[in-house]
């Protein structure tokens, strides 16, 4: 018997119990629309999560001012102004782990142009940062080592600040005024997205650090960093860059055994990859809830292939009758079997894409639907069926067909 | 005139248990192409055993088999399913077609079982229902037909493969008198065309259309008149 025929033949008798066809598939499509719509989420928010690694940049180490102690008063983290450029400038020299490294500066300040204005985040930088941080210009050209030594009064624009102070022109060569003090606008920098701290990278201006020291900080030191941001040569080299980055400082701030340092570190792409992983142990988890409804579908399966078994074991007595094969009948109700199962997985890939879509929509949510996953999920929905139909259809081929005829 | 049906010394035992029952005690008959046999006896006589055994759907405990030359009663399941599909024709009583299922399509499902293209199905089941006098009725399905039209069909079915021998099992049983003698003009004039016919009845005068009429009584062959 060819399989064209058999597949009518099983399609038929599905045909001729419709109702209960569909409730029999109802658990393969819960159990696969939650598969589809959990993977979905999940590797969303992986996906999410790697984009926001890739924009920190790789290999990242932080380096922030420890706290300090006065009068018994102790500051927090970032709270002394112990870090200056020198400390950079060594760690660039005598740390052989370490690629590049850039001080930063931060104030939250006005910027002017015209008639507009706009609060924002102005960054002191030295070039090495854009490189660090993967981070090119659209127009206009980044700030270079002769800014830097010259303290020039240029700038660069984040989009959403470009946006906001220029609408649609083209900033480059234009003044703005940051703390009544106007400087050229020399490029606007790509977008970048949200941090993984979910704030807009966008919204910020960057000056070069010695401008930023010189001219626009009302520090008594104005030699001193807010930050110092290093990149390893390598992400193997990672941990020991942070190491000799450590015995630096230590070395140079004199810092005794015993004594608390005053600046830490930080390896953000460690913190991320833990982020990462808990998402994905998250989505397995997801994923792992959803095929224990996946079995139970499948039970239900085996249920109502077993009850049909009974009820027309007639049937499968006059088959046999006229010469049906055991492997016919077994065919027959394996086909039956796995066609519900695909049917449903169809249905539950249409419903979970379709679930997993209204959420990124509503929830803003972001949802990633991978051709792997469907797949995985209609080779799985027809797994099920061949695994929860075989008992039945063996039950079935294994009828006497004297019995089966007599059978009322 | 060749041989079809050739039983010798045939035991079937059945084993309930520690019971045993010999529902057959060691039948011998033979029957030749183109005959028409009414097999009768009362129930328990073994009659249905023997036509079990006839169709191919039950083993013998001992005895050979001969179905148009085959030696059948050592045959495997699938083998005896090929044996069924290729030389026999079943009809029964309760007609025991497919529900919700054209006519035409019931007729073709031994084809199906035999691997045949389905315009040779279709072209060969419609020939067999006209055969039968069921012309116009091909699409019908079953459930919309009368007891005599889908006894027809069983009919159709049965004839559409061929075979060496039909074995009909109370083919009028479920039917008034009227219809039974339209079945059996029917059966009657199948054989007159050389289809070989073998039939279970307990009805005498259902027994009176066959040209030999066998008697079974106690799992014995009591009685074998031709004529």
């Amino acid at each position: 018997m060819d399989f064209l025929q058999t597949f009518k033949i099983a399609l038929r008798a599905l045909r001729t119990n419709k109702m209960r066809s569909f409730l029999t598939m109802l658990g393969i499509i819960i159990g696969i629309a939650a598969v589809i719509a959990m993977m979905a989420v999940g590797s969303g928010a992986s996906y999410v999560i790697s984009q926001q690694i890739a924009s920190i940049g790789s290999n990242i180490i932080l380096v922030i001012p420890g706290s300090t102690t006065s009068g018994g008063l102790r500051m927090g983290s970032g709270g002394s102004q112990t870090l200056t450029s020198d400390d950079v400038r060594a760690v660039m020299a005598e740390c052989p782990s370490v690629l590049r490294a850039s001080g930063t500066t931060r104030s939250t300040s006005q910027v002017v142009y015209g008639n507009m204005n706009w609060s924002t985040i102005v960054m002191g930088a030295a070039p090495e940062l854009f490189d660090i941080r993967e981070w090119p210009v659209v127009s206009g050209r980044s700030i270079g080592q002769q800014d830097m030594e010259g303290g020039a009064k240029v700038c660069l624009l984040g989009q959403t600040v470009a946006e906001n102070l220029f609408g649609g022109d083209d900033p480059v060569g234009k003044m703005v005024r940051i703390k009544k003090i106007p400087f050229t606008v020399i490029g606007v920098l790509e977008r970048k997205g949200q941090s993984p701290q979910g704030t807009d990278q966008d919204d910020t201006v960057f000056v070069p650090l010695r401008t930023a020291q010189v001219k626009l900080s009302r520090s008594s030191f104005p030699n001193s960093i807010g930050a110092m941001i290093v990149q390893a040569r390598s992400e193997q080299l990672l941990d020991k860059a942070e190491e000799e980055i450590k015995n630096l400082l230590n070395q140079r701030h004199r810092i005794t055994a015993g004594k608390e340092p005053d600046f830490s570190t930080r390896n953000l792409s460690e913190i991320l990859a833990v982020a990462e992983q808990s998402s994905k142990a998250m989505s397995l988890l997801l994923g792992a809830v959803a095929s224990i409804s996946l079995i139970v579908g499948g039970i239900g399966i085996m249920n109502i292939m077993l009850v049909s078994v009974t009820e027309r074991t007639r049937e499968i007595g006059i088959r046999m009758a006229i010469g049906a094969r055991r492997n016919d009948i077994l065919l027959q109700f394996m086909t039956e079997a796995v066609l519900l199962t695909l049917i449903g997985g169809l249905i539950g890939i249409c419903l979970g894409a379709g679930g997993a879509l209204i959420v990124s929509h509503i929830l803003e949510w972001p949802t990633l639907i991978s051709i792997e996953s469907i797949t995985i999920a209609f080779f799985f929905s027809g797994a099920v069926g061949i695994f929860f139909g075989f008992y039945p259809a063996r039950k079935a081929a294994g009828l006497n067909p004297i019995d089966a005829l007599r059978y009322e | 005139m060749s041989t079809v049906i050739s039983l010798s010394d045939i035991r079937r035992v059945f084993i309930m248990g520690d019971q045993q029952f010999e529902a057959l005690k060691g039948v011998s008959f033979s029957i030749e192409s183109g005959e028409f046999v009414a097999i009768m006896g009362a129930s328990g006589s073994g009659k249905s055993t023997c036509m079990n055994i006839l169709g191919c759907l039950d083993r013998p405990t001992s005895g050979d088999y001969l179905l148009d030359g085959l030696g059948v009663a050592n045959m495997n399941q699938d083998q005896l399913a090929e044996i069924r599909n290729r030389k026999l024709g079943f009809v029964f009583q309760g007609f025991n077609l497919l529900a919700r299922t054209p006519a035409v399509e019931n007729v073709e499902l031994p084809l199906v079982y035999a691997g045949r293209s389905s315009r040779e199905r279709r072209a060969r089941a419609m020939a067999a229902l006209e055969q039968v006098g069921l012309q116009g009725k091909e699409y019908n399905h079953t459930s919309q037909l009368s007891g005599g039209q889908q006894q027809r069909v069983a009919i159709a079915r049965a004839l559409v493969n061929d075979p060496a021998v039909i074995l009909a099992d109370e083919p009028t049983g479920n039917l008034d008198s009227t219809t039974s003698d339209e079945i059996m003009n029917l059966f009657t004039s199948l054989n007159r065309q050389g289809i070989t016919i073998i039939m279970v009845t307990h009805e005498a005068d259902v027994a009176a259309y066959a040209g030999r009429r066998i008697t079974f009584r106690d799992g014995r062959i009591i009685d074998d008149t031709r004529g």
